[in-house]
């Protein structure tokens, strides 16, 4: 390719004195190497900054709308739990199941979170378990929930557009889902997240 | 010769059980009124991604989601929803990347616009790049020169170089 360059060479050198014609195509070679490559950095710079971030994580469309209605009963005392039933409270709610590998590390956190000042109720989903297995996981882990919520079929998940487990979703006095956290909770963001919603009244 | 009939023979019943075996739709018993809302079924179903795994849809998803998922579109369809109104609830609840196309709006605007825009970059790029050719060559033959004459004599065509010119 030593052809191509010295061809280049050539032009230069014999083309300048021609004077007006082939000015604005020199000025414009600048151009035509700066904008594709602004434009290449632009693309990299949007590609690098969502390098980190898990494609498998869809933001929910539900964040700032109210949470869907539903009502079932309590996993323990068979009480119905209801959005009407919990309605006027802030409360944090966490979907969780005992076959549900990620749910078990998160568990911890809220088993601390239940004994800090100023905590939210923190209400249980019991998303596609069997109850049998739901009651020794909470035996055996320890029960952090005010309440658990049994969707045995998924139809309360699906309303709430819970795609895993664990997925837990702030709601506030109002019904209205402020945050939703796709995979396992830790005890920063329930913080962070409490002191958003204004704690327990 | 009794090597390669045997071998045709294995290939022949790979083939046929493959057959038997590949229809990848994951099967549930829904009780269809009738074979139209059934193509619906499929039809919705195909448009609509498991958010479980991710690149399949809903019709070819074993995931215990996508099996939810398509419980409640039968449902719907039950009721008499139409399939709009069964992908707007889906979209409702997991957002536009539910659905294998996704609509026109801000936040997808890039997806949409981004092949137009190369293309539309390409084509000026490449017509930039052929004007200026076309002038350098307009301009040495004004002067009846050629530009490779003096370095290769008669190596190749001199007119057309617009390959290597930038």
């Amino acid at each position: 390719m030593t052809d191509g360059a010295k061809t280049a060479e050539i032009h230069t050198r014999e083309v300048e004195p021609f004077g007006a014609a082939p000015k604005p195509a020199t000025n414009l070679r600048w151009l035509l190497f700066l904008v594709p490559l602004l434009l290449l950095i632009a693309l990299g710079a949007l590609l690098a900054s969502n390098l980190g971030k898990d494609p498998k994580i869809v933001p929910s469309p539900l964040i700032g709308k109210p949470a869907p209605n539903f009502s079932t009963f309590d996993l323990l005392s068979g009480a119905v739990v209801s959005s009407e039933t919990l309605r006027g409270q802030a409360f944090v709610l966490n979907v969780w199941a005992s076959w549900c590998a990620v749910c078990q590390l998160e568990h911890p956190v809220f088993n601390a979170y239940k004994q800090t000042p100023g905590a939210l109720p923190v209400i249980g989903l019991n998303y596609k378990d069997a109850p049998d297995d739901a009651k020794r996981w909470l035996a055996q882990l320890g029960n952090p929930y005010q309440q658990i919520a049994v969707d045995a079929s998924g139809k309360i998940g699906l309303d709430l557009g819970v795609y895993g487990a664990p997925e837990t979703y702030f709601i506030d006095r109002n019904g209205i889902i402020r945050f939703k956290q796709i995979g396992e909770m830790t005890a920063q963001i329930l913080a962070e997240q409490t002191a958003l919603i204004g704690g327990a009244q | 010769m009794m090597f390669r009939s045997c071998i045709t023979a294995i290939a022949l019943v790979f083939i046929c059980t493959s057959a038997l075996i590949s229809p990848a739709h994951a099967i549930d018993p829904l009780p269809f009124t009738d074979l139209k809302q059934e193509q619906r079924f499929q039809a919705v179903t195909a448009e609509l991604r498991c958010l479980q795994c991710q690149n399949q849809n809903l019709a070819d998803s074993d995931a215990g989601l996508a099996k939810d998922m398509r419980q409640q579109i039968f449902e719907m369809m039950q009721k008499g929803d139409s399939d709009q109104q069964i992908k707007q609830y889906m979209i409702d609840r997991y957002g536009d990347f539910v659905i294998y196309s996704p609509p026109f709006n801000w936040q997808n605007s890039l997806l949409w616009l981004l092949p137009l825009f190369a293309a539309v970059g390409g084509i000026t790029f490449v017509s930039l790049h052929f004007r200026s050719a076309r002038q350098l060559a307009a301009a040495h033959s004004k002067t009846g020169e050629n530009p490779r004459s003096n370095t290769e004599p008669g190596a190749r065509a001199p007119q057309v170089d617009a390959g290597d010119n930038w």
